[in-house]
């Protein structure tokens, strides 16, 4: 009995992940629209919402290194966004920069400082655990405000910066900012992927999941948290550096904005927090939802209205997030297709048994 | 003497950021919920007054009689309907559904009457009291009292009723008090409705001494949190002594050094406290370690 037994031990475990084929599939089909995007969709309106949804793009897959994978939500990223854009609006005009492509090369000093910034900040804010964490971040962020509101000579105070747009034609204008976001998403992207899959990675997860055991374990949590937040920071800055010339000009309550500490938690949250592709998915929808709002209605009270709305349902209904959701569903068609397999696979042994 | 003026300013104003810093705590202390959404149910309550005001012509310290039961139905419902379901990660997914309120009242807000600053007006609001050189403004002075007065009540009930005790039991072992017979969802539930209806009467008090608009809330539930941090979570005897303190120390700062400093300085203390003492002042360390 045992002998037989063995030998008809089942093959392979069934694979709960969705095929590899359909995902390199869709991904490559995803990203092919989103190179095509501004050629097939040339109005100057949609590719402007493009690069928004770009840029936090950028910004969320940054913000889900940090807070995603450990679990600490931060709500006052809004700082290394504005420091990003401080620093580009004035680098640009301290070095004299001429508007155009030149302009992009400040984008890789924005992030190293803002990557600069975030260390004393990360040290002093991570000695707190979660909810004191979230309420610190975003009295930092207010502190952040009002620096840029008060160091009058240097950041010109509530009347801002101005910086020159470059010199392109209406048509192509969006064009490569688009691509530069886009160039920065894949970086951050990749980034994200490599911090998922490394023991680094795994150590993130552990704090999610269980802090005083991680440490227990032996990880450095403090360290393993500092340079995440800082990963998370530099990709903040790289997005501030590509919205201040985009958009022009640079002002504190719009460069240290509480409502873009809230658009990115909702995108997270949207597309499932910690997943390496949910919170792009919730940038994607929601940003270019949020830009098509402000274009139509002008005032941004309706979608304040909206974003409420949606997100206390988000939480209610799928407190997990979107794309966690589908691969569930996936999961349980597996399940389901496995146990069909089963029930009918005994018949046929007593069948030939007998 | 203008030092002593700006304290003196401080303490009153201290009064109203105690009493909602109170609320604040206390909500926390029961069920692990920072309500983020305060700042912006004060700013609601600060437009039913005005609303009250305007149409009725109501005194705005009448006009609480019919603003303070509004929002105290108003937190029951948000109990019920969005804080009660939650099942897991208590602490994280109220917060974040507390600023999705928040955002969707400033939305409303926003919407329904426009972005334009507005201030309560009674017929007093510019008199004041001199006494000894000091200037008392006379409706700073009758918020304080307002503000003492509620806070008084809150003590009583706390610690003289047979509510408070249940409330404190809750506040100190959850699952140990739902095991003595403590239905811990009504004590939670009416907890957040006395913190909330106490934002009627603090909205009231912020919109009689401040011009305001619906985007007010960030600033004011930026000091509310910073306050209830540096006193400790869940401390309300912190809570009111930090209030004073913060506010005393940004109105002198203001006098002394310049007026866009005040609420910098205000920020800057936290920060450090904190580098400290990560507890804050009042807390007590482990209790709260998660």
């Amino acid at each position: 009995m045992s002998t037989q037994l063995a030998t008809n031990t089942p093959a392979a475990p069934p694979s709960y992940e969705i095929p590899k084929i359909a995902r390199f599939g869709s991904l490559g089909v995803v990203a092919i629209l989103m190179v095509a995007f501004p050629v097939v969709f040339s109005n100057p309106t949609v590719t402007t919402i493009g690069v928004f949804a770009m840029i936090y793009l950028v910004s969320v897959t940054g913000w889900n290194i940090f807070s995603g994978y450990s679990g600490y939500i931060a709500l006052g990223h809004a700082v290394f966004f504005g420091i990003g854009q401080y620093a580009t609006a004035m680098l640009a005009s301290y070095w004299n920069i001429t508007p155009g492509w030149q302009t992009f090369l400040l984008i890789p000093v924005s992030m190293v400082l803002a990557g600069i910034a975030a260390v004393p900040i990360g040290f002093m804010l991570l000695r707190v655990r979660k909810h004191t964490f979230i309420v610190l971040t975003i009295a930092l962020m207010f502190i952040f405000q009002l620096f840029a509101y008060n160091f009058r000579s240097w950041t010109g105070g509530s009347q801002g910066l101005e910086m020159t747009p470059p010199s392109w034609s209406g048509d192509i204008f969006n064009m490569p900012f688009y691509y530069v976001g886009l160039g920065l998403s894949v970086i951050a992207l990749l980034t994200s992927w490599v911090v998922r899959r490394s023991k680094f990675g795994l150590g993130l997860l552990a704090i999610r999941d269980d802090e005083d055991r991680a440490r227990s374990l032996g990880i450095k949590t403090t360290q393993t948290k500092l340079i995440a937040f800082v990963i998370s920071a530099v990709f903040l800055g790289a997005a501030g550096a590509l919205y201040a010339p985009f958009v022009g000009s640079v002002y504190p309550q719009f460069s240290f904005d509480p409502a873009f500490d809230l658009s990115l938690a909702v995108m997270a949250f949207t597309g499932g927090l910690g997943t390496l592709l949910g919170p792009s998915v919730g940038a994607l929808v929601i940003a270019s939802a949020q830009q098509y709002f402000l274009l139509t209605f002008g005032g941004a009270n309706v979608f304040l209205i909206v974003y409420g709305v949606l997100f206390i349902l988000i939480l209610r209904l799928l407190p997990g997030g979107v794309v966690p959701a589908l691969s569930m569903q996936w999961q349980h068609h597996v399940v389901r297709r496995e146990r069909r397999k089963l029930e009918s696979e005994p018949q046929q042994e007593g069948v030939a048994k007998q | 003497m203008l030092i002593a003026q700006a304290v003196l300013e401080g303490v009153l104003v201290g009064g109203f950021y105690a009493l909602m810093a109170a609320g604040l705590t206390l909500v926390f202390g029961v069920m692990d919920i920072v309500n983020f959404a305060i700042g912006a149910l004060i700013v609601l309550g600060a437009y039913l007054s005005y609303t009250v005001n305007v149409h009725l012509h109501l005194d705005p310290f009448v006009s609480l009689f019919i603003t303070t039961p509004i929002m105290t139905v108003l937190g029951f419902a948000i109990y019920w309907f969005l804080i009660k379901p939650i099942k897991t990660d208590r602490v994280v997914m109220s917060l974040l559904t507390m600023f999705a309120v928040a955002t969707l009242i400033e939305g409303v807000l926003d919407l329904t009457f426009n972005s334009g600053l507005v201030q309560i007006h009674a017929s007093y609001i510019n008199n004041s009291l001199k006494i000894g050189g000091l200037n008392f403004p006379l409706i700073y002075v009758l918020s304080f009292l307002l503000s003492a007065f509620l806070l008084a009540m809150l003590f009583l009930v706390t610690y003289r009723t047979k509510f408070g005790r249940s409330l404190r039991a809750s506040m100190q072992n959850p699952v140990a008090a739902r095991l003595v017979g403590i239905n811990t969802d009504k004590v939670s539930g009416i907890t957040l409705a006395i913190g909330i209806g106490m934002a009627a009467v603090g909205g009231m008090i912020f919109g009689t001494t401040n011009a305001f608009n619906a985007a007010s809330s960030y600033d004011l539930i930026s000091r509310l949190l910073v306050i209830v941090i540096l006193g400790g979570f869940g401390s309300v005897g912190g809570a009111l002594v930090s209030a004073i303190f913060m506010l005393v120390v940004q109105d002198v700062v203001s006098v002394v050094w310049s007026p866009v400093w005040g609420s910098t300085t205000f920020y800057v203390i936290l920060i450090v406290v904190l580098l400290v003492r990560p507890q804050g002042l009042f807390g007590k360390k482990g209790v709260r370690a998660q």
